[in-house]
C-alpha cells in the first residue's frame, strides 16, 4: 500500500524554479488501480518517479508499506526497487544490443538468479506477453508493440508488487495501443499487481475505477462506482 | 550478465570500439617501434665499439698525446727503387711498414697496467699500417743525334737528357700501384682480448699460442675477398712471408684490421720492438670503469686512457643522428600520441556513456547497483584498450621488422677528434690504386676517425611487449575511468531523460 503525504518536488533550472509536485497526498490500496492524467508537464511522470523510487521528494514522504521510500538510503532504495517495482516506459527503454530474452534477463539480474534460471523465466515471461518465438531477436528487429511487450515481461519477469507505466502506448500506433492495454489490464487481474498508469487515452480514463488528474503538481482523485 | 553484455556491446558497436582500439592501437605501435628502433640504435652503437675494441674490453690505454716533435724521419715514407734495363720489366716493390699514429709504449707498460686494482685483464698489440708500392720501374732510353757522337749515358728514370751530347730519352718512366693495407699484431697469448675477437673465423683456424713468432697470419674477410686471398696462400709483408692460416669474418662487417699477425713478428717488421700501440683492458667489475680508468691514469704515465663511453661520445654521422631522433624526438612523440589517444579514447568513451543515458538510466531503474552498471562500463572500456593493444602490438611488431627488412644503413663516424687512440685508418682508409697523396693522408696522418656502415634492426623484447600490454590496459583504463565516472554519476530517474 502507497501512501504519500506532502509531497513536493522542486525542481531547479537555472534561476528559475519549477515544482512538479506541490504537495501531494494520495493513498493506493494493494492490488488497486489508478490512472493518471494530466497536461503535458503537469507532473504525472514525477509522480511516477517518486511512486517507483526513481527519486526522492524535496519534501514529503512516499511510503510503500509503511517503509518511507523518501529517507531510504539509495543501496536499499536499489533493492526495493529491484524487487517491488515494475517499470514500463514510453519509449520501451530496451537495451538494444541485448536479445529480447537478455533484455528480460537484466531485472533478475540484481535479485541474484542464476543464469540457468534466468533464461528459462525469461521464456516464461515473453511466452506470457505473446512473444514466443522472438526471444533471439533484437529491439531494432522488431516493432514497437513487440518492443513494447518485452519490456512489459520485463518489468513483471520479477513478479513485482507494484507495476508503474508512463504513458506505455504513447510511442504506439492506433491498432497496437488496445492490444497493448489489454495486455497489461489482464496481467494486472492476473498476478494482483499495484497498478499505476499515466495515459492520454481519454477513452480508457473514463473507464477506469479510480482516476487521478494532475495539473500543476496538485492532484485531483476521481473516484467511481464500478 | 557481465559478459553477455559486454560481448553484445563489443560486437554491436563494433565501429565506435574500433574507434577507440585504433587511436590507442596507434600509440602503442609507435612506442614499440620507438623503443626498438632505440634499442637497435643502441645494439648499432655497441657494434660500432665492439668491432674497434673486440668483446669484452672496457677502455683502451694509449700513449699520451705529445706536441709534434721528433720522429721526423720516420713520419715521411721513403721508397727506393732501383731503375732497370730497358730490357728488364720485372715487377719491383717495396713495402713500408709504420706504426699507426707513431706512439708506441712499451710491453712494460701492458704489465703494470695488468697490476692496476680493479684490472682483470689487459693485453697489448701494435697497429700497423702498411704501404706496398709495386711496378715496373723503367730506365729512360737514350737515343743521340745522327751528328752529335759520344757515348751512351743513362737518364735518370724518367729524367731528360742533360748536356752536351745531344739526343733524347725515350720511354723512361714508371708504371707502379700504391697499396695501403692495416696490419695488427696480435699477442696469441691472450686471444681472449683485443680487436680480432670481435670477428669470428670463418675459415681456417686462429692463432695458437705456441705461434707467438710464426710467419702465420689471419685475414680479414673482406680483404681476402679484395685480394683473391684463402687459407694456404702466402701475404708477403716488407720481404717475410706469411702463411695464411685463417679467414676472420668481423661480427660488424667492419673489422679492426685487414691482415692480423703474430704481434712478435708484427714488432720486428716495423723495428719496434717489445712496444705496443694499444692495451686492451677488461675490468673487473664493469660498474667500476671509471675508477679503473683514473687508478691507470695516476699510475701509468704518459697514457691516455678511453673507455667505451668516452668512445661513444665521439660517435658522430647519421648513426648519432639518428638515436640523437630516437630518443628525443621519437620518445616524446611517442608519448605525446600515447596521451591524445588516451585522452581521445577517454573522450569517447565519456560521450558513448552519454549517448546511452537512458540505457543506463534503465538498468538502475531495474534495481542495477551504481556499481554494476559501472562495472560494465570500465569493462567494456578495457576490452577495448586491450584489443587495441593487440592492434597495436600487430602494428608495432610489423614496423619493427618493417624496419629490420629494410635494415636501413646508418654510418657511425668514431673518434674524429682524435684522441689518441691509434686507432685510425681502417679498410679503405686510402685503397687500392689511390694515389699517394689519398693513401697517405688518409692512413698515414694521425687521424683516427674511423667511418663505418651499421644496418638498423628494430629487436623488439619482451619487455617491450610487456610495456605495450601494460599502456594498452592503462589506455582501457584511462578510458574507463572518465566513461565510469560519467556512469556512476547517472540516476535511475534518468531512464525517463529524452535524449536524442
Ligand atoms: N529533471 C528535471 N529537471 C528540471 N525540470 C524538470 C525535470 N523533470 C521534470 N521537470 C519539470 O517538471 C515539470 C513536470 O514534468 P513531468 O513530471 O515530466 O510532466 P508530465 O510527465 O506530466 O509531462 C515540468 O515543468 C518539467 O519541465
Ligand atoms: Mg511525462
Amino acid at each position: 500500500m502507497y501512501q504519500l503525504s506532502g509531497v513536493t518536488k522542486r525542481y531547479r533550472r537555472g534561476k528559475d524554479t519549477v515544482d512538479a509536485l506541490a504537495g501531494v497526498d494520495l493513498t493506493i490500496e494493494d492490488g488497486g488501480r489508478l490512472v493518471i492524467q494530466g497536461p503535458t508537464g503537469g507532473g504525472k511522470s514525477t509522480l511516477l518517479q517518486m511512486l517507483g523510487g526513481l527519486d526522492r521528494p524535496t519534501s514529503g514522504s512516499v511510503e510503500l508499506d509503511g517503509v518511507d521510500l523518501a529517507s531510504l538510503s539509495e543501496a536499499r532504495l536499489t533493492k526495493v526497487r529491484s524487487e517491488n517495482i515494475g517499470f514500463v516506459f514510453q519509449s520501451f527503454n530496451l537495451i538494444p544490443t541485448l536479445t529480447a530474452q537478455e533484455n528480460v534477463e537484466t531485472a533478475l539480474v540484481p535479485l541474484g538468479v542464476k543464469a540457468a534460471e534466468r533464461r528459462t523465466r525469461a521464456a516464461e515471461a515473453l511466452e506470457s506477453v505473446g512473444l514466443g518465438e522472438r526471444f533471439g531477436h533484437l529491439p531494432g528487429e522488431m516493432s514497437g508493440g513487440q518492443q513494447q511487450r518485452v519490456a512489459i515481461a520485463r518489468a513483471l519477469v520479477k513478479r513485482p508488487k507494484v507495476l508503474l507505466a508512463d504513458e506505455p502506448t504513447g510511442n504506439l500506433d492506433e491498432s497496437m495501443r488496445d492490444e497493448i492495454m489489454t495486455l497489461l489490464e489482464g496481467l494486472w487481474e492476473e498476478h494482483g499487481l499495484t497498478f499505476v498508469m499515466v495515459t492520454h487515452d481519454s477513452a480508457l480514463a473514463r473507464r477506469a475505477p479510480r482516476l487521478a488528474t494532475i495539473e500543476k503538481g496538485k492532484v485531483k482523485i476521481t473516484e467511481r462506482a464500478a | 550478465m557481465f559478459f553477455t553484455y559486454l560481448r553484445r556491446e563489443l560486437r554491436r558497436r563494433r565501429k565506435a570500439a574500433l574507434v577507440v582500439a585504433s587511436g590507442l592501437a596507434l600509440g602503442i605501435a609507435l612506442v614499440i617501434v620507438v623503443t626498438s628502433v632505440s634499442s637497435g640504435m643502441e645494439r648499432a652503437q655497441d657494434k660500432v665499439l665492439e668491432s674497434l675494441y673486440g668483446l669484452g674490453t672496457d677502455m683502451t690505454v694509449t700513449k699520451a698525446r705529445q706536441a709534434s716533435s721528433g720522429s721526423d724521419q720516420n713520419s715521411r715514407p721513403r721508397f727506393e727503387f732501383d731503375a732497370r734495363d730497358s730490357d728488364d720489366d720485372k715487377e719491383q716493390s717495396t713495402d713500408r711498414v709504420m706504426v699507426q699514429g707513431f706512439q708506441t709504449l712499451s710491453a712494460a707498460t701492458v704489465t703494470k697496467i695488468g697490476k692496476q686494482s680493479g684490472v682483470a685483464d689487459a693485453v697489448g698489440g701494435l697497429n700497423l699500417q702498411v704501404l706496398k708500392v709495386s711496378g715496373q720501374f723503367k730506365r729512360g732510353e737514350f737515343k743521340q743525334n745522327q751528328n752529335s757522337g759520344g757515348s751512351n749515358r743513362q737518364g735518370g728514370p724518367g729524367g731528360g737528357g742533360g748536356g752536351e751530347p745531344q739526343g733524347q730519352v725515350d720511354g723512361g718512366g714508371a708504371q707502379f700501384d700504391v697499396n695501403s693495407f692495416s696490419v695488427y699484431g696480435v699477442d696469441v697469448a691472450h686471444l681472449g682480448l683485443g680487436p680480432l675477437t670481435s670477428s669470428k673465423i670463418s675459415k681456417g683456424k686462429t692463432f695458437t699460442s705456441a705461434q707467438s713468432d710464426a710467419k702465420v697470419a689471419v685475414v680479414d674477410s673482406s680483404y681476402a675477398k679484395e685480394k683473391k686471398l684463402a687459407v694456404g696462400d702466402d701475404i708477403t709483408i716488407s720481404g717475410t712471408k706469411f702463411e695464411i692460416i685463417g679467414v676472420a669474418t668481423a661480427d660488424s662487417g667492419s673489422a679492426a684490421a685487414n691482415v692480423y699477425i703474430p704481434l712478435k713478428r708484427a714488432q720486428t717488421l716495423s723495428d719496434s720492438k717489445d712496444k705496443v700501440t694499444t692495451v686492451y683492458v677488461k675490468a673487473a667489475d664493469s660498474q667500476r670503469i671509471d675508477s679503473v680508468k683514473s687508478a691507470i691514469q695516476k699510475n701509468v704515465s704518459d697514457t691516455t686512457v678511453t673507455t667505451s663511453a668516452d668512445l661513444a661520445k665521439t660517435v658522430s654521422g647519421s648513426l648519432s643522428t639518428a638515436s640523437d631522433l630516437a630518443s628525443n624526438v621519437g620518445k616524446w612523440l611517442s608519448i605525446a600520441v600515447l596521451a591524445a589517444a588516451f585522452l581521445v579514447a577517454g573522450l569517447l568513451t565519456s560521450s558513448a556513456v552519454s549517448r546511452r543515458v537512458r540505457e543506463f538510466g534503465t538498468l538502475k531503474a531495474l534495481g542495477w547497483k551504481s556499481g554494476r552498471v559501472t562495472r560494465q562500463v570500465v569493462g567494456e572500456a578495457l576490452v577495448n584498450g586491450l584489443l587495441g593493444g593487440a592492434l597495436g602490438i600487430g602494428l608495432g611488431l610489423a614496423g619493427a621488422y618493417a624496419v629490420t627488412a629494410i635494415s636501413p644503413s646508418l654510418t657511425a663516424e668514431l673518434g674524429s677528434s682524435g684522441g689518441g687512440m691509434g686507432m685510425g685508418g681502417g679498410p679503405g682508409g686510402g685503397g687500392p690504386g689511390g694515389g699517394m697523396g689519398g693513401g697517405m693522408g688518409g692512413g698515414l696522418r694521425q687521424a683516427t676517425a674511423k667511418t663505418l656502415d651499421v644496418a638498423l634492426t628494430a629487436p623488439v623484447s619482451t619487455a617491450t611487449i610487456a610495456l605495450a600490454v601494460g599502456l594498452a590496459v592503462a589506455g582501457g583504463l584511462v578510458a574507463g575511468g572518465f566513461g565510469g565516472w560519467r556512469a556512476s554519476r547517472l540516476r535511475p530517474a534518468d531512464a525517463l531523460r529524452r535524449v536524442e
